[in-house]
């Protein structure tokens, strides 16, 4: 994209239709590191590369708790996306009050839509430079939805957003087929596989990334450093899954067993670069 | 500094005309209701009378009415205000409705909706004149809850409003039990209805009786019970008891 005398403004079109205030919004959320999110009937995955300034700073904070049953991981800029997560806890905490109900994630990702939209119709306002992936339970079951910031939200079984997204995508949609109705220790070792993609040959360590899971009957948190170091050992030693991961169902240690089981198996994908 | 007094707008809060904006009495009054549940839902009891003080003026006034698919409203107190819920009401399920998603609001959340505006009217200084009996199922759930004018709010599995607590309540207490078949509900709530008719003054003999199950609401056709006065204590009613009239 080169600059063009119609893209000062968010509220100037360009001759060929386009606003191109939003797309180099958009362009900000390539920027960011690497958001993912899957999900089965009843659990959603999310997961974030963590990638800190120095070696002195720590990392930024991408995942956010917006409820018990709502969750985000944002890419762009996480100053906009820290706002954004705000106004959700906000939106979910007065509806908990007056209906002493959750609120569907569905009517929250709406609500977030036209908000981000008001920012691409306004002379005096700039649309959000973060993408969303919001994970949440409704009436339905397990969602998981992107929003972007012109304003558009879409349902995904799978999605990553942010840089070298692509190769964590490819391998998504080799696997997503067998998500509807995995275990939800399955869906956090394909998340972990995930974001190992877009690593590029950095080594997957706990300290880069971070998940969080919310369920049917658990939730929303953010996993551990411990556990997911201990879930990273398991399948990287034997490179494929192990059946008694099934151990564990809450955040807390799951006592990962060093079964070398050299149980070959289950098609890993062959790392992209 | 300017030191004319500043005439306010007519429809200000401050100054001598802002009584009248507040509720201070109820004119058109209903009497009871009294609900329970039962096996496949709710069933709910109230009488069509609208009383203008001690005049039983007005005998066809419905006093409960369905919300959405999942629950069925029953008021007792001011009917104007009870006309205002239902317009607050009507809205919520409308942008409910507009929504178009799988979700839906059920009675749990009318319920606690009810419960903050009742709440906040309260708190104004200007609250709405009744007392409220939500019921409903969703998903095989059951919910009745009620909430009073103050905002007192509470669910249970029989509720009554107004001399309904005092003459109903007990006798639910004993005889109500888990799994009521739909029959054996209409006669426990019939017996309720019936005491309350022979000793509410503002009770009058039309009754409806509503039904909530996951399948919907139904409303019967008013009716009426059967009373007897030839009781001896109705006959004679100061024998002993001394000093009554």
């Amino acid at each position: 994209m080169f600059r063009n005398q119609y893209d000062t403004d968010v509220t100037t079109w360009s001759p060929a239709g386009r606003l191109f205030q939003v797309e180099y919004a958009m362009e900000a959320v390539k920027q960011g590191s690497a958001a993912i999110g899957l999900r089965s009937k009843t659990h959603i995955v999310l997961g974030c590369v963590n990638k800190a300034n120095s070696e002195l700073s720590s990392h930024q904070k991408k995942i956010f708790k917006v409820d018990d049953h709502i969750g985000v991981a944002i890419a762009g800029l996480t100053a906009d996306g820290r706002v954004l997560s705000r106004y959700m806890r906000n939106e979910c905490i007065n509806y908990s009050f007056t209906y002493e109900s959750p609120l569907p994630v569905g009517r929250l990702v709406v609500q977030l839509a036209d908000k981000a939209q008001v920012c691409t119709q306004r002379s005096w306002k700039r649309p959000y430079g973060v993408g969303l992936l919001v994970a949440g339970l409704d009436e339905s079951g397990a969602h998981l939805y992107y929003n972007c910031p012109s304003g558009n939200y879409f349902e995904y079984q799978a999605f990553a957003i942010g840089s070298r997204s692509q190769a964590a995508k490819t391998y998504l949609e080799r696997r997503f087929e067998s998500f509807t109705d995995a275990s939800r220790d399955d869906l956090v070792k394909d998340a972990l596989m995930a974001i190992r993609e877009t690593l590029q040959g950095e080594t997957l360590k706990s300290s880069v990334c971070t998940i969080a899971v919310v369920g049917v009957g658990e939730p929303f948190h953010i996993l551990d450093q411990a556990t997911v170091q201990q879930m990273i050992d398991a399948f990287e030693i034997v490179g494929e899954q192990e059946g008694p991961a099934a151990a564990g169902q809450e955040a807390s240690a799951e006592p990962e067993p060093e079964q070398g089981g050299a149980a070959a198996g289950e098609g890993v994908a062959p790392m992209d670069i | 500094m300017n030191f004319t007094a500043s005439k306010q707008p007519e429809n200000c809060l401050l100054g001598p005309e802002s009584d009248s904006q507040r509720t201070l009495y109820p004119y058109v009054t209903g009497t009871s209701v009294v609900a329970l549940k039962y096996k496949d839902g709710i069933l709910m009891a109230a009488d069509m009378g609208g009383s203008y003080g001690s005049t039983l003026r007005y005998k066809n006034v419905e006093r409960m009415k369905p919300i959405g698919k999942h629950s069925l409203l029953g008021a007792s107190g001011e009917i104007s205000d009870f006309q205002e819920i239902l317009r607050y009401l009507d809205d919520l399920i409308l942008y409910d409705n507009m929504w178009d998603d799988g979700n839906s609001l059920g009675p749990k959340e009318v319920h606690n909706y009810l419960t903050r505006v009742m709440y906040n009217r309260r708190n104004k200084f200007n609250p709405l004149w009744n007392s409220l009996v939500l019921g409903g199922v969703k998903k095989g759930e059951k919910y009745l809850g009620t909430v009073s004018m103050i905002g007192v709010n509470f669910e249970d599995n029989h509720v009554a409003t107004g001399f309904g607590n005092h003459l109903a309540r007990p006798i639910l207490r004993q005889d109500w039990h888990e799994n009521l078949s739909f029959e054996d509900g209409v006669k426990l709530l019939e017996k309720c209805m019936r005491v309350l008719l022979y000793r509410d003054r503002s009770a009058i003999n039309k009754l409806q009786i509503a039904k909530i199950t996951e399948e919907g609401v139904t409303i019967s056709q008013p009716y009426s019970l059967k009373t007897y006065w030839e009781f001896s204590a109705f006959a004679n009613p100061a024998q002993g008891a001394v000093g009554t009239w």
